[in-house]
């Protein structure tokens, strides 16, 4: 298998979550798009360990990628518990709205 | 691994347009499942497996009990700022552009030797060369639930804001109950009382 064909769908993936990022507005929304960001990268480094020579191989792509995946559960759930709170104080998720800090 | 990644590019670009909530936690699901279906031909099965544990498993459904308890528009989304989507797309395009050309021409002769990483062969590698990450991880994993919970926990004299700069002026009110707002609408209903 070619290794520009898994590199340039990460890629893909991990632009559409820029654009999701900087275009929606509702905060669960750029949660899922940062998801997106992170299954690119998650797959980045299984590519960039498999594309090493056999006997060389050390597993550490795979490794990284399972650490960039219990990462990314736990970025769920603070972002989650965020958007909660962000909710209960100003009864709208909208990322518009949490400008408290913003002058 | 071309009709895994269509499918999954697809997927992911409904996840960021699509105007229902629920549809875009159901196409990252689709999008996610084409993530393991790409680890599975990259070889790396237990990856695939706790991809699909981890993410279609927990995280999407961690997501729609989100969307449920902020109570979000679940139907099609008010409005968004046209001029907000145009102004995303040419970073992200671009980015795309050169991120596909620099991987084309880096790697677009570089072959894959498939290999199948056993599980037992990464759990050796896992438990002995990154132990220590490994426990460092599992000390951030509990961190960042106890830190959930404290987050998300309801406490004393909290509630909605009142609307407007009230905050910034009046930093003397500890219920929410008490704000001027508050008793401004409950006071309505007696005075309408004949």
């Amino acid at each position: 298998m070619n290794a520009a064909l898994p590199l340039i769908f990460a890629a893909l993936l991990f632009c559409v979550g820029v654009y999701g990022v900087l275009s929606r507005r509702n905060a669960v929304l750029v949660l899922m798009s940062v998801e997106l960001m992170l299954a690119a990268v998650t797959i980045n480094l299984v590519t960039f360990g498999a594309i090493a020579p056999l006997v060389e191989r050390e597993h550490v792509g795979q490794i990284f990628a399972l650490f960039v995946l219990a990462i990314g559960a736990a970025e769920v759930g603070i972002g989650l518990a965020i958007v909660l709170l962000l909710y209960r104080n100003r009864a709208s998720i909208n990322i518009d709205d949490a400008d408290l800090m913003k002058y | 691994m071309l009709g895994v990644g269509v499918i999954g590019g697809a997927s992911a670009l409904l996840v960021v347009v699509s105007r229902n909530v629920v549809h875009a936690a159901l196409y990252l699901v689709v999008t996610l499942l084409s993530v393991a279906g790409t680890f599975l031909l990259l070889g790396a099965e237990f990856l695939a497996w706790a991809q699909v544990l981890v993410y279609v498993g927990a995280v999407v459904v961690l997501i729609l009990f989100g969307l449920m308890l902020t109570r979000a528009p679940i139907g099609p989304m008010p409005q968004e700022s046209e001029v907000g989507k145009w102004y995303a797309l040419v970073p992200s395009g671009g980015l795309f552009a050169v991120l596909a050309y620099l991987t084309y021409s880096a790697f677009g002769t570089t072959r894959i030797d498939l290999q199948i990483v056993r599980t037992s062969a990464l759990a050796e590698h896992l438990y002995i060369v990154w132990a220590f990450p490994f426990m460092v991880l599992g000390f951030f994993l509990t961190v960042a639930l106890i830190g959930a919970i404290v987050i998300a926990r309801r406490e004393e004299g909290e509630g909605p804001l009142p609307p407007e700069d009230d905050a910034l002026h009046e930093p003397t009110f500890t219920d929410a109950t008490s704000s001027p707002h508050r008793r401004a609408s409950a006071g309505v209903p007696e005075e309408v009382r004949p």
